[in-house]
């Protein structure tokens, strides 16, 4: 079965260029230098249809900067994202179409002087997709579909509340029959109870409308639960993919072991946390080799100085560790 | 299906121009000036009609009238309430005359100003790059010269007359709305709902004019409505310096700057009273705009 | 001085009204807890509960348009809410510390960390000599964990991540040897490894200085890794009340057993999340009767008309429903 998305070497440097004064200096004999963020740096992963692949690290891992370039709204520096147009079920839909994303804030991510009925239906009538009369008819579908009351079709964004703006910016996305959903810390900023509510209707709406996801989130419970497989990342790289139960079970990277012993679980009984030591370094001046050597029980002098290759140490499980390499 | 159709969160809020509007109304200073320019807006549009005479209207005015105190009476019983001048015309007939030509020439020019300044800031932001600097650069540049500086060098180059006065104001006042533009689309430029926008395909040209410019419309308006008393005021001036308008569009600024000299020979209504009127029109078009700059100012909390 | 008296906090029957143009809102409403000497308590509670609120009435923190209308905050004895603000300035930052969500709430970004640790010693204590409060502030940043603590002093707040400054505020809360700790979300906004590494400290300084620490946040399944007892509000009130160990293992509160089966983990893949139908209820419009009553499977005639009192459980819980089986009842 060949991947409905592959994504091959993929990077994205932000560069804070040299103002003039900057620039002058320089030709004195100063040496100022480019500030470069590596914030996705030479990643490779496929997804299959019908997949969730959750992808999960904490800040400056890349991971936003990663699902903005699959989903087209960023230019990638290196690399490149390929779509497997010929297992698309809708011909008709413009490629540019066919991934969509669903945004974290439900606050900003809608346009707060748009009526609900304009956000839903202003793509597919600017495509062609539906006709301006088909107009009414499809946003009172579309709302269905996400479990909103077809009577608020005419209200305003800052109406309703956070968990039904995001079922309306779900909504939008599904609007125009994407293929492949990138929801970046969709549910991150709602309540407990309504992250349930929305978690549950991601999972309905990929069996109703044959959808593959790539879910982005820091919270490790959430990826655990509706994951298929699991991609870690950390300062621009992956370190580990894993079916999930290798990634609940076995996990093999240090980084992926220290993040699952570290994170809170509802669990009966009172723990003593044992946290790995040290900070998240910054993107600006990332460590030599393996990017998370200072801070790894386990390091040698081979992972200061070289950077380590993912590699399948089981199949369908990947780990960029030197470790590894000695087994 | 997943969740229980859902209805908005208990008090609705009232509808948008409701809450804007009962907003306004905290400041009672604001409604004041409001209601006193709707008044001048009025005589101004209405000015043939609710003026006593046509005071440009030559057969009318008579010579003999003229440098009558306020108050007093001509031969045939009309009441002169601001006076006359030195040709013998009306000065309340004058200055709402002057009314019309001054808001005319300041909203027009502002209105001008303001969609090229939207679209020069609208663009700058939203493309970045040498565009942006570029503009910016020039921006800033001009607004670093007094705008009465850059009036008065555009005048010597043009020349006088109706529509150079209002191309130097434009030209004056663009890079004020350039500005506040920008700064509003940048904000909006990284919100979400943008990145929706492309992710959707929408292209640019509809981001801008349907997602980017109508959230930034709030600081545009106020700028406009600061920025329209501000031409006015320039305007007054140009005149006053007798730059400006010609004597066949008398503007405030001009019956100010015809009447200057009888100040010292005690004829004072001559020039104060259209200084007045200007004072007036200016001041509370400035406090609406204040209102509206606080109303619209998301870290004052409501 | 380790104060002996139990409970160190007792609130009783708090409210705190704020009044909108809008209307009159509810923030909290009725909520009665207790905190011993060295406890750590959870006071769990989604946004809307009022959970914030009670921690910032605690250290009077309460501006206009809201107020505390009623009830009492007895701080060892001495009812905080009627204290003046000079009276209550005593109390705040000395024996009664806070700690929020942003540490940017609590540091200053234009004055040196050191600057800061020592206005803080010096307000409460005068006595003390710059040179001592100096050597104090350097302890209380080795105290939390922070390396080169010389160095640290002389930095501004913008030089140190968001782990760090959290730290730094903890630091700080630990200054004067406070009796009492309120947290209000201090991990929420923090990584994963920074957020076990700030719980670690917290839990091991709170062991060390037999602090009390009410630590209010969203997360359950932070509570109920470190708390002894665990308090849930909703719409301004507290739900249900108990022990850790019981809440956790068997919720009694149709909210508290939503919640719980609300949280996603590997141990419930494959199955939809059990979900609260419908939404949290204006804070100004509150049903008559139970809050929870739009949101409940196991509604009754009773729960709209009455709001449930607290009733007592065999274990030792408290739970406002009306709906509890006979035989856990006490």
């Amino acid at each position: 079965m060949t991947p409905l998305l592959t994504v091959s070497n993929l990077s994205r440097d932000f560069t804070k260029s040299l103002d003039m004064v900057a620039k002058l200096l320089n030709r004195l004999g100063q040496n100022y230098r480019e500030e470069v963020v590596h914030a996705v740096d030479d990643v490779s992963f496929s997804v299959f249809k019908g997949e969730i692949v959750g992808v999960v690290g904490e800040s400056g891992c890349g991971k936003s900067t990663l699902g903005r370039m699959i989903a087209g709204i960023l230019p990638p520096t290196n690399g490149h994202v390929f779509f497997d147009v010929t297992q698309a079920k809708n011909t008709d839909i413009p490629d540019a179409l066919r991934t969509q994303m669903i945004f974290q804030d439900p606050f900003s991510s809608l346009n707060p002087r748009k009526r609900v009925i304009d956000i839903i239906t202003e793509a597919p009538i600017h495509h062609k997709l539906i006709a301006p009369s088909e107009k009414r008819a499809f946003a009172i579908e579309m709302l269905k579909r996400v479990g909103l009351d077809p009577d608020t079709l005419e209200r305003y964004p800052h109406q309703f509340s956070g968990g039904q703006r995001q079922r309306v910016g779900i909504a939008r996305a599904l609007a125009v029959s994407p293929e492949f959903l990138v929801c970046d810390e969709s549910i991150a900023a709602l309540d407990v109870s309504i992250q349930a509510q929305i978690i549950n209707l991601f999972v309905d709406l990929k069996d109703s409308f044959d959808l593959t996801y790539l879910f982005i989130s820091h919270d490790i419970g959430v990826i655990e639960h509706i994951s298929d497989r699991v991609i870690v990342m950390y300062l621009g790289r992956i370190v580990e993919t894993a079916p999930i139960e290798t990634f609940v079970k076995q996990p093999n990277h240090p980084y992926t072991q220290a993040l699952l012993a570290g994170v809170p679980r509802l669990e009966v009984g009172k723990r003593q946390y044992e946290p790995i030591s040290g900070e998240i370094p910054s993107p600006l001046s990332p460590p030599t080799g393996c990017h998370f050597h200072p801070r790894c029980k386990f390091a040698t002098p081979r992972c200061k100085a070289g950077k380590p290759a993912l590699r399948e140490i089981a199949p369908g499980h990947f780990s960029a560790c030197h470790l590894n390499d000695e087994a | 299906m997943a969740g229980k159709a859902a209805t908005t969160t208990g008090a609705i809020p009232a509808s948008g121009w409701q809450k804007f509007w009962s907003d306004f109304c905290e400041s009672p200073t604001a409604v004041g000036a409001l209601f006193v320019f709707l008044v001048i807006l009025f005589i101004a549009v209405f000015a043939p009609f609710v003026s006593p005479t046509n005071p440009y209207d030559l057969a009318s005015v008579d010579i003999m009238n003229s440098r009558l105190k306020p108050g007093s009476e001509d031969f045939e019983g009309n009441v002169y309430w601001l006076g006359t001048d030195g040709a013998g015309r009306d000065m309340l007939s004058a200055i709402f005359y002057g009314l019309r030509v001054s808001l005319g020439v300041g909203a027009f020019s502002g209105v001008v100003a303001l969609v090229i300044g939207a679209a020069v800031g609208l663009s700058a932001a939203y493309f970045g790059g040498r565009f942006e600097t570029l503009t910016m650069r020039i921006v800033d540049i001009q607004l670093s010269f007094p705008s009465i500086l850059m009036a008065l060098i555009i005048l010597a180059v043009f020349g006088k007359g109706v529509e150079k006065t209002i191309i130097a104001l434009v030209l004056v006042q663009w890079a004020y709305y350039a500005r506040a533009a920008r700064a509003s689309a940048l904000v909006e430029k990284n919100k979400e709902y943008v990145e929706a926008a492309q992710c959707l395909a929408l292209g640019d040209r509809r981001i801008i004019l349907h997602h980017i410019m109508p959230n930034c419309l709030a600081p545009l308006i106020v700028v406009g409505t600061l920025q329209t008393a501000h031409a006015i005021s320039l305007e007054a001036t140009l005149s006053f310096l007798g730059l400006g308008l010609p004597i066949t569009e008398p503007s405030l600024g001009l019956l100010i700057g015809n009447g200057f000299e009888f100040m010292y020979s005690g004829d004072y209504w001559i020039s104060i009273f259209p200084g007045i009127a200007l004072l007036i029109t200016i001041v509370s078009i400035n406090l609406v705009g204040d209102q509206l700059r606080d109303i619209f100012n998301p870290r004052l909390q409501r | 001085m380790r104060c002996t008296v139990d409970p160190i906090l007792q609130i009783k029957d708090l409210q705190t009204h704020f009044f909108t143009k809008a209307g009159v809102l509810k923030a909290v409403d009725g909520v009665s807890l207790e905190i011993k000497s060295g406890e750590i308590v959870g006071l769990v509670g989604e946004s809307g509960s009022g959970k914030s609120i009670t921690g910032f009435s605690i250290m009077g923190l309460v501006d206009a348009p809201g107020q505390i209308v009623g009830g009492q905050i007895l701080f060892k004895g001495q009812d905080l809410a009627k204290l003046s603000p000079a009276e209550m300035q005593a109390y705040r930052g000395n024996r009664i510390a806070m700690i929020f969500q942003d540490p940017m709430m609590t540091l200053n970004p234009v004055l040196r960390i050191e600057t800061q640790m020592v206005e803080t010693i010096l307000s409460h204590d005068s006595s003390v000599s710059k040179v001592d409060a100096h050597a104090r502030a350097r302890d209380a940043l080795g105290l939390v964990g922070i390396s080169s603590p010389d160095e640290r002093l002389r930095a501004y707040p913008h030089q140190f991540s968001g782990g760090m400054r959290q730290r730094v505020s903890i630091a700080i809360a630990m200054l004067n040897r406070p009796d009492l700790i309120i947290a209000d979300e201090p991990t929420t906004a923090l990584d994963v490894t920074i957020q076990g590494q700030v719980i670690h400290e917290m839990q091991r300084l709170c062991q060390e200085t037999k602090t009390a620490l009410l630590w209010i946040t969203h997360d359950l399944a932070v509570v109920a890794g470190i708390a002894e007892r665990i308090c849930v509000m909703y719409a301004g009130r507290i739900v249900e009340k108990g022990a850790n160990a019981n809440i956790i293992a068997a919720p009694m509160h149709p909210y508290t057993k939503g919640l719980l089966g609300s949280v996603p983990g590997q141990n419930r893949r494959g199955q939809p999340l059990q979900q609260i139908e419908g939404m949290v209820p204006s804070m100004m419009n509150l049903p008559k009767g139970c809050a929870f009553q739009n949101r409940c499977n196991l509604v009754s005639d009773i729960c709209t008309s009455t709001n449930p009192d607290a009733t007592s459980t065999k274990d030792g819980r408290l739970v406002r429903c009306h709906n509890i089986a006979a035989g856990d009842r006490a």
